[in-house]
């Protein structure tokens, strides 16, 4: 079962570092969205400390969604996610691997690097260990979430709007406990019950998002 | 026992169910004015003013039915969908696709009248109260539903991706409940809470039960009058739907 | 009864506009809806029967391909 998740990761891996400017674009997305806001709202580091929170969280929510229609796309058009549909291992279970996949590129980068922009926000220290805390925590769930609705759009028309127009309600509960808990720490209440939180998000997006991705692919491929 | 399980999958096939619905739908209207106008009337007539808010509380004779019917049709929406997933008949993934629009636009509604009953009595259009965001989600995920099933062009696949968003819809509305009090607690953005009822006197109580009945038996006439413009365009091949419109050869 | 004539009945203490605003609204979708439902089921029987009577009257013979309007009317 751990080998043939492994294989699927490593597979995807291997294919997302063929397209490096894919990953690259998305995390220009992101650098570049948050670099709007202060030029935005203007430059008062009073106000930027208090926006901080929402505005990294609601720019990894957007560069996330920009990956996602990729995730099953590909594999559906050259006919991989047929072969894989048929595979003896549970469907649920490549999803899981390929959800693990996204994130190692989608999602983990975001984490790294949103403390450096944090920075520009005029974050503490310990606000940003929080931040990058809290992405690493939630960015899974983000994974897992989408891929829900990237199953459901493939091969659909319109797929990356309407893929966000499914997805972006369902992230709302990642939004807030993500972006909460810097806030906390930024007044000083501590971050625990938030990432807490957080973290029941994750295991519960990571660990049950793979079967109804898998029942949508089904019906994709029928 | 048996003779009630052969009696719903004969009503289950939209060959049977069509004249059905056809024929009780104007028992529906009829109930839904009866039940409507009882309601108005007890409620803009007859109910007297509240100390506190004065007329203006009577909006919540529209607000919290149209508010009860958004949640309750997302609800049969999605046991539509998993009876459609789990037993494969055709009719579920129909009534889904069918209660959507009348779901979404009570929660439109819902929102509208909040906004018109938030001005008067705390200043405001809009506040992020838990209850407010919660129904400003919902509404996010009726579009999301409607506007999955519009870009997929085989109704089969229609049925079956939409009755997947509907069941993870559903997992996640109490999550997203959960969230959004707890987001608003800390926050503290709205200083009145919409939770406190206002003292509710038995004729205020009557009114607004009967006026949610009234909503009820609207809905199920509406989705019952889409369902069968459904059945029509996606059975357009059958010769029931021949026969029905009578060009039977 | 609650009110001693029209006129305070239709300012509704001071919230007439709040009160009303929200009747009118709901009821002008709720009457909209199914009258918009109506009408495209008409549409739809209409379309359908066209359709059956070009089908009908089409010799397999005749080899043209026929424009039949279809599309998904499903609001």
């Amino acid at each position: 079962m751990l080998v043939s998740i492994r294989a699927v990761i490593g597979r995807d891996l291997r294919l997302a570092m063929r397209r490096q400017s894919d990953i690259i674009a998305a995390l220009f997305f992101f650098i570049i969205v948050v670099s709007l806001f202060p030029l935005g709202v203007g430059p008062e580091a009073d106000q930027l400390r208090r926006l901080a929170p929402g505005v990294l969280w609601v720019a990894a929510l957007l560069a996330t969604m920009l990956s996602l229609p990729r995730l099953f796309a590909d594999d559906h058009r050259d006919g991989t996610l047929e072969q894989l549909a048929l595979a003896p291992q549970p469907l649920a279970l490549i999803v899981f691997g390929k959800v693990i996949a996204h994130w190692l590129v989608a999602g983990l980068p975001l984490v790294l690097l949103a403390p450096v922009l944090g920075i520009q926000f005029d974050l503490a220290n310990d606000a940003l260990a929080i931040l990058a805390l809290s992405l690493l925590i939630g960015t899974p769930a983000l994974s897992g979430i989408g891929a829900i609705g990237a199953a459901l759009t493939l091969g659909v028309r319109g797929g990356g709007v309407l893929l966000s127009l499914l997805v972006l309600p369902l992230y709302i509960p990642v939004l807030i406990f993500g972006a909460g808990a810097v806030d906390a720490t930024l007044s000083g209440l501590g971050a625990q019950a938030h990432l807490s939180l957080l973290g029941a998000l994750t295991l519960g997006g990571v660990f049950f998002a793979p079967w109804p991705t898998a029942a949508a692919l089904r019906i994709a491929l029928e | 026992m048996s003779e009630r399980v052969i009696n719903w999958f004969k009503y289950a096939s939209p060959q049977t169910f069509y004249p059905l619905a056809g024929k009780l739908i104007p028992w529906f209207w009829a109930l839904a004015a009866i039940f409507g106008l009882a309601g108005l009337t007890i409620g803009f007539l007859l109910a007297p003013t509240d100390e506190q808010q004065g007329e203006g509380y009577r909006i919540i004779f529209l607000h919290v039915p149209a508010s009860w019917m958004s949640m309750f049709i997302y609800l049969v929406m999605a046991f539509w969908a998993g009876t459609g997933l789990a037993f494969n008949t055709r009719l579920s993934g129909m009534m889904a696709s069918a209660l959507a629009p009348t779901g979404a636009l009570f929660a439109f509604l819902s929102l509208w009248t909040g906004a018109l009953w938030g001005k008067p009595m705390w200043g405001t259009w809009w506040v992020w109260d838990a209850r407010l965001t919660s129904e400003l989600i919902l509404l996010f995920l009726y579009i999301g539903f409607i506007a999955l099933q519009a870009a997929i062009d085989d109704p089969r696949r229609a049925d079956k991706a939409g009755a997947i968003l509907a069941l993870v819809g559903v997992v996640n509305v109490p999550i997203i409940y959960f969230s959004v009090k707890w987001w608003n607690t800390l926050h503290q953005g709205a200083s009145v809470s919409l939770t406190k009822a206002p003292s509710m006197a038995a004729m205020m109580l009557w009114g607004m039960i009967l006026c949610a009945l009234g909503c009820w038996m609207y809905s199920i006439a509406v989705a019952l009058m889409r369902v069968r413009t459904i059945m029509l365009e996606r059975e357009r091949h059958t010769d029931w739907v021949r026969s029905v419109l009578g060009e039977k050869e | 009864m609650h009110w001693n004539n029209v006129a305070d009945f239709l300012a509704m203490g001071k919230h007439g506009p709040y009160v009303w605003g929200s009747v009118i609204v709901m009821a002008l979708l709720m009457v909209a809806e199914p009258v918009l439902l109506r009408r495209g089921r008409k549409k739809l029987i209409a379309r359908l029967k066209r359709q059956f009577r070009v089908e009908r009257s089409e010799t397999p013979a005749d080899s043209r391909p026929m424009i039949v309007p279809t599309g998904r009317s499903n609001t």
